[in-house]
């Protein structure tokens, strides 16, 4: 699926996919605010984006 | 009349003949020049409509999902492999199917009648992959130096130059759905786009309902798709769009080692799991 989405033009740091046992709270903050930081950076998406008006 | 479309009728005409099958599966002229339309005969004085020439583009294999009879089918490569596809998918017997093998020597675009399809450039399949007997002997496979350059050319772009090919390329579409219907995997009884209940995506024009709707649909062709085609040679609009399967032919191929359609006996890459199935998409 990423790499379709990715080929279609979305950065790949929009799709993150990862495995986190509910034991792992460590891990998912860290994966938490690394996909946050991530996305922040990009900036608001423009692609894909249905404009109603 | 030349010599294919006659054994065409002859081997369709004697089975047909013998009760070996209750209808053939092939092409009739379409009606209008140059065009050719899928048939069904029932009895042997039906099976003189066939034809076969360039313009034979539909993949017969669409036509036969989920039929009860026992059915004769013309099957030039890429159908071949389509009805691989739905045997191991079960929309279909092999003991339901007399195939009539046909050796493929490419067939026309019809928005440019002197050339061959685009697919049918990097085919490497032309050779019926099951068949039951042959029309003709088989013929030479070609050898395709870099048979993904299209899609390596857009993967090489930036990611708006990306968004950009997209959108222009699914500028013209009119949402016709004939792309959908000529593809022998689409044979969901009902499809995503259509439903009400939840609605998925928007069924206007809209530029986003457009672009999901191409996307989606190629999602549920990905480790299926047979680069047969039809779905481009169906679109009224010339829409290129085996641009989205295209790319998940490569990384079927590169990740899963897969083409569609080749082997009654595998299961295709996204229904089974292997422990050493590409995960570094994980985190
Ligand atoms: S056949 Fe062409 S115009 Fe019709 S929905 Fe498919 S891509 Fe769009
Ligand atoms: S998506 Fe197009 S090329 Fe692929 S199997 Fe369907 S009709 Fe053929």
């Amino acid at each position: 699926m990423a790499n379709l989405f990715e080929h279609m033009g979305m950065e790949k740091e929009r799709l993150q996919f990862s495995w986190i046992s509910s034991a792992e709270a460590g891990k998912f903050v860290n994966v938490a605010t690394e996909v946050a930081n991530s996305v922040e950076a990009l900036g608001p998406i423009d692609k894909f984006v249905k404009k109603i008006d | 009349m030349d010599s294919l479309t006659q054994k065409i009728r002859e081997l369709a005409s004697s089975i047909l003949k013998e009760g070996t099958v209750d209808m053939v599966m092939g092409f009739a002229e379409g009606t209008l020049p140059m065009t050719s339309k899928p048939y069904m005969a029932r009895t042997p004085e039906q099976a003189d409509k066939f034809i076969w020439d360039s313009s034979c583009t539909m993949n017969l294999a669409n036509y036969i999902t989920g039929r009860k009879e026992k059915i004769g089918v013309i099957a030039k490569g890429c159908d071949s492999r389509n009805i691989v596809n739905h045997i191991v998918e079960n929309k279909i017997s092999r003991d339901q199917l007399y195939i009539i093998g046909v050796p493929c020597s490419g067939m026309t675009d019809k928005n440019r009648p002197d050339h061959l399809r685009d697919n049918c450039l990097t085919c490497t399949h032309k050779n019926p992959v099951i068949y039951d007997v042959l029309a003709a002997e088989l013929i030479e496979e070609q050898k395709i130096e870099a048979p993904f350059a299209d899609v390596k050319a857009i993967e090489a772009m930036e990611p708006n130059a990306k968004w950009s090919y997209f959108q222009d390329l699914l500028k013209n579409c009119i949402r016709c759905y004939a792309c959908r219907n000529a593809c022998p995997l689409c044979y969901c009884p009902k499809c995503f786009v259509d439903e009400s209940g939840p609605q998925w995506v928007g069924k206007g024009q809209n530029e986003t309902d457009i672009q999901t709707f191409h996307f989606l649909r190629a999602f549920h062709c990905a480790g299926r798709c047979t680069d047969c085609g039809a779905c481009e040679s169906a679109c009224p609009m010339d829409i290129h769009v085996r641009a989205f399967t295209r790319k998940l032919n490569k990384d079927a191929l590169d990740l899963f080692g897969w083409e569609a359609g080749l082997d009654m006996t595998k299961r295709p890459p996204l229904d089974t799991f292997n422990p050493d199935d590409p995960d570094d998409f994980i985190k």
